[in-house]
């Protein structure tokens, strides 16, 4: 069932009782060419690019849950291609590239809005790094521009510009950034994968990773067991209990990213809006008028989905310094999602020392933008078994080479500094 | 959260920084090579349960604390001073 506005039309004519299930619910079956742990984002991304991509469509996407309710339905959906070293930067500016392409192609609107990100700057040197990001980016074939501090009270009548504390000095405008929509992102992958035939299986855990010889045989559910010799593990913040099952040891730590949103609001922030002085704050307004934002990480090891009260207070504080307007809001929600933090802050598509094994995970607070990418590249990895030319750099071992580190943010590879 | 200092009591997590897993204390000898340095810098025991980790009283008497947690209900059941050792 394709989507049309005549469709809508007619459908809003009659009732609405035309719609269908947008994908089948089938039970589990014995075997599959390719077994994907994990229905978020990036899971139903890669089922659905080795169906279009690859012609693979004997293909299971196994979801403990159900399909967004990870990371993917939990996130401030930014999206934008300002990554800086070689190795992400190609990354993210190919996944900005489907992105623009990806209503269509997936027939379904996933609300896909290039909005813009301003990222402000709160002083010289914060200018000159936010100048050097721009020109990477601009070399990586993306756009970033300037705006004085005259164009940016022109753009930005609401922040504050008065104040000592950060006074602002002006912004880097990224006019393809954007936002999505979260879960129309899942069900749009899902629906897509679905129609090209792979079986999408909720309420199925994944519970060991059989293999012999160093070959990858299948995997244990809690559905039963299921045959393969591809094996894609792709489960965000649970990378490492899944990893486990084959006897690997990751350089990934689970940490609390929590997310606010207040009452619906009539349009005010038209952009998405970032700084970085307070340790750092991003905020846009979704299409039903709440504003949506976010912060750092809590920053202990959390499984829990949901964060302490100390972070919700700093966020607050950095909102209010940049836009005190923002205080008349009630804020309505907060929750959290778990994060799966590598230890160079960059994320891992590989093979892994089983044959028939494969990683993707370490996306750390910035994988809902790779969405499309990363599944793209997973999918080539999997079907290929060499990577995909943009995400050459994603390897597993350049924790222990200690070559090739994507070390975005020049802290090192260290746990606890990203 | 409320961690319990072995030396100032009952504190606001906010008076610590977090390192993380307590195994870090088990630093590897200067010569145990590249797997075992490898190892100990970038892999991460990752519990989902309970786990011991390293927090620094820096806004308090400064002592590293090992605490004993639960990472998926947050619930904080014990703490010790670090230079007790790992248990
Ligand atoms: C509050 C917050 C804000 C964020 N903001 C942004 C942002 O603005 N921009 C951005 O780019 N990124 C952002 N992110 C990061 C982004 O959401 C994640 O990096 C990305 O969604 C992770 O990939 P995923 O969608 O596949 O993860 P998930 O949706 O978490 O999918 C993993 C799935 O694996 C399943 N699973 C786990 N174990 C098993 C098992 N044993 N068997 C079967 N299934 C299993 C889980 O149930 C889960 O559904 C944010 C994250 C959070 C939490
Ligand atoms: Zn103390």
């Amino acid at each position: 069932m394709a989507f049309s506005a005549l469709r809508i039309l007619k459908e809003g004519l009659t009732g609405n009782k035309g719609w269908q299930p947008h994908w089948r619910d089938p039970a589990p079956k014995e075997e599959y060419d390719v077994v994907i742990i994990g229905g978020g984002g990036h899971g139903l991304s890669t089922a659905y690019y080795l169906a279009k991509e690859h012609g693979i469509t004997n293909v299971a996407v196994l979801e403990k849950g159900w399909i967004g309710g990870g990371n993917v339905g939990r996130n401030t959906t930014i999206v934008r291609a300002n990554y800086m070293v070689p190795g992400n930067s190609e990354f993210y500016s190919h996944s900005l590239k489907l992105w623009e392409g990806l209503d269509a192609d997936l027939n379904y609107n996933v609300m896909h809005s290039q909005r813009g990100q301003i990222t402000i700057f709160n002083s010289d040197g914060a200018r000159d790094a936010a100048m050097r990001r721009a020109n990477a980016v601009i070399n990586q074939g993306d756009d970033a521009e300037l705006l004085s501090l005259g164009q940016l009270k022109k753009t930005l009548p609401y922040l504050d510009y008065d104040q000592t504390r950060f006074p602002i000095y002006g912004g880097m405008l990224y006019r393809r950034a954007g936002t999505a929509r979260h879960d129309a992102v899942a069900w749009g992958l899902a629906r897509g994968a679905d129609r090209r035939g792979v079986d999408i299986i909720q309420n199925c855990e994944v519970t060991g990773i059989d293999t012999a010889g160093g070959v990858v045989q299948g995997v244990q559910t809690s559905r039963g067991a299921i045959r393969t010799k591809k094996v894609a593990i792709v489960v965000a913040g649970r990378s490492s209990q899944v990893a486990a099952m084959a006897g690997m040891r990751l350089p990934i730590e689970s940490h609390v990213l929590q997310a606010f949103v207040t009452e619906g609001l009539k349009p005010c922030i038209d952009h998405v809006v970032s700084y970085g002085m307070l340790g750092h704050f991003y905020i846009s307004q979704s299409d039903k008028g709440g504003l949506v934002f976010g912060g750092n990480l809590d920053g202990y090891a959390s499984y829990a989905a949901r964060g302490n009260l100390p972070m919700a207070e700093h966020v607050c504080e950095a909102a209010m310094t940049l836009m005190p307007m923002i205080g008349r809001a009630k804020m309505l929600r907060s929750w959290g999602g778990i994060m799966d933090m590598s230890s160079d802050g960059s994320p891992i598509i590989d093979k892994t020392h089983i044959d028939g094994l494969y990683f993707n995970g370490g996306w750390c607070y910035g994988g809902f933008k790779a969405i499309p990418a990363s599944g793209n590249c997973y999918a080539h990895l999997i079907a290929q078994d060499r990577p995909h030319p943009a995400a050459t750099g994603f390897r597993l071992d350049r924790f222990t080479t200690g070559r090739g580190l994507l070390d975005e943010e020049g802290t090192g590879s260290h746990h606890n500094l990203h | 959260m409320k961690i319990p200092c072995p030396l100032c009591g009952q504190r606001d997590s906010r008076e610590f920084s977090y390192l993380g897993h307590a195994s870090l204390m088990d630093r590897p000898a200067p010569d145990a090579g590249d797997a075992a340095w490898d190892d100990y810098l970038h892999n991460r025991e990752n519990p989902a349960g309970v786990t011991e980790d390293l927090w620094s009283h820096d806004y308090g008497c400064a002592a590293w604390v090992v605490v004993t947690r639960n990472t998926v209900t947050h619930g904080i059941l014990s703490a010790r001073l670090a230079k007790e050792g790992t248990s």
